[in-house]
């Protein structure tokens, strides 16, 4: 079973995180790595021009953890990792807010930098998540649904 | 039966969330699509969006995969996360 994903990689949650914590629970008694990459991904004051109050995340419970376990798979499959921790928030956030965290261990810094990279890519494109931004344009507060970027996509197949 | 969810715009566009359909009716994610396209026109405007993502069982699927009784059948659009 060690190279299955276990659930507790994957969590899913509205509270925020601790980015010191996390790192400290990949670092505990791991002695075998010595490489430890981090991605935290947070909310922008501005997208397309416009100014961003707030943000929803919207999720598909069960297919996300799926998902996202199936993607931490393919990595320790791909590179010789660790341990991974993937923490996606959902609900309601703010400016400045912490929305994502990828955490990747690995004996040498080459294979937690790409399969950091790799999570992230994949999380993007195939990830049931859903944003809908509240904008102020021009003084006219609105709500939007964002749309997916063909960057993202062409990020995701660049890895196949 | 089999059950089908709708998320995100897509969910607010049609006002359902989830709905179910007699297993018999739908041998595929495509003939569901049919299925629920012609329901009105609301409904058909709404499916004729190519980008939309179909899941069976969690697992992204595409239109010829085949359905069953007891099947969770998801649409939505494009996801944004991260």
């Amino acid at each position: 079973m060690s190279t299955n994903s276990d659930l507790n990689e994957v969590s899913i949650q509205a509270e925020d995180f601790s980015l010191a914590d996390e790192v400290f629970l990949l670092e505990k008694d791991n002695l075998t790595d010595g490489a430890i990459v981090t991605f935290t991904g947070r909310v922008r004051n501005h997208n397309n021009g416009n100014s961003v109050t707030t943000l929803t995340l919207e999720h598909y419970p069960g297919m996300t953890e799926k998902s996202l376990a199936k993607i931490i798979l393919q990595a320790k499959e791909r590179w010789n990792i660790g341990r991974v921790k993937v923490i996606h928030r959902i609900g309601e956030l703010s400016i400045g807010d912490q929305i994502v965290f990828v955490g990747v261990t690995s004996k040498h810094r080459q294979d937690a930098f790409a399969a950091n990279e790799f999570i992230m890519d994949y999380l993007k494109v195939k990830a049931p998540f859903w944003k809908k931004e509240k904008i102020t344009d021009a003084g006219q507060a609105s709500e939007n649904w964002l749309d997916a970027k063909n960057s993202d996509t062409d990020k995701a197949e660049l890895w196949s | 039966m089999i059950k089908i969810v709708f998320f995100a715009a897509l969910r607010e566009q049609l006002d359902c969330a989830e709905l179910s359909l007699a297993a018999d009716d739908a041998k595929t994610v495509n003939d569901i699509k049919q299925l629920l396209s012609d329901k009105n026109e609301k409904w058909q405007q709404t499916f004729s969006n190519t980008s939309l993502l179909s899941a069976v069982n969690h697992d992204m699927v595409d239109g010829s995969h085949l359905v069953k009784s007891g099947d969770e059948v998801a649409f939505f659009p494009p996801v944004t996360g991260g």
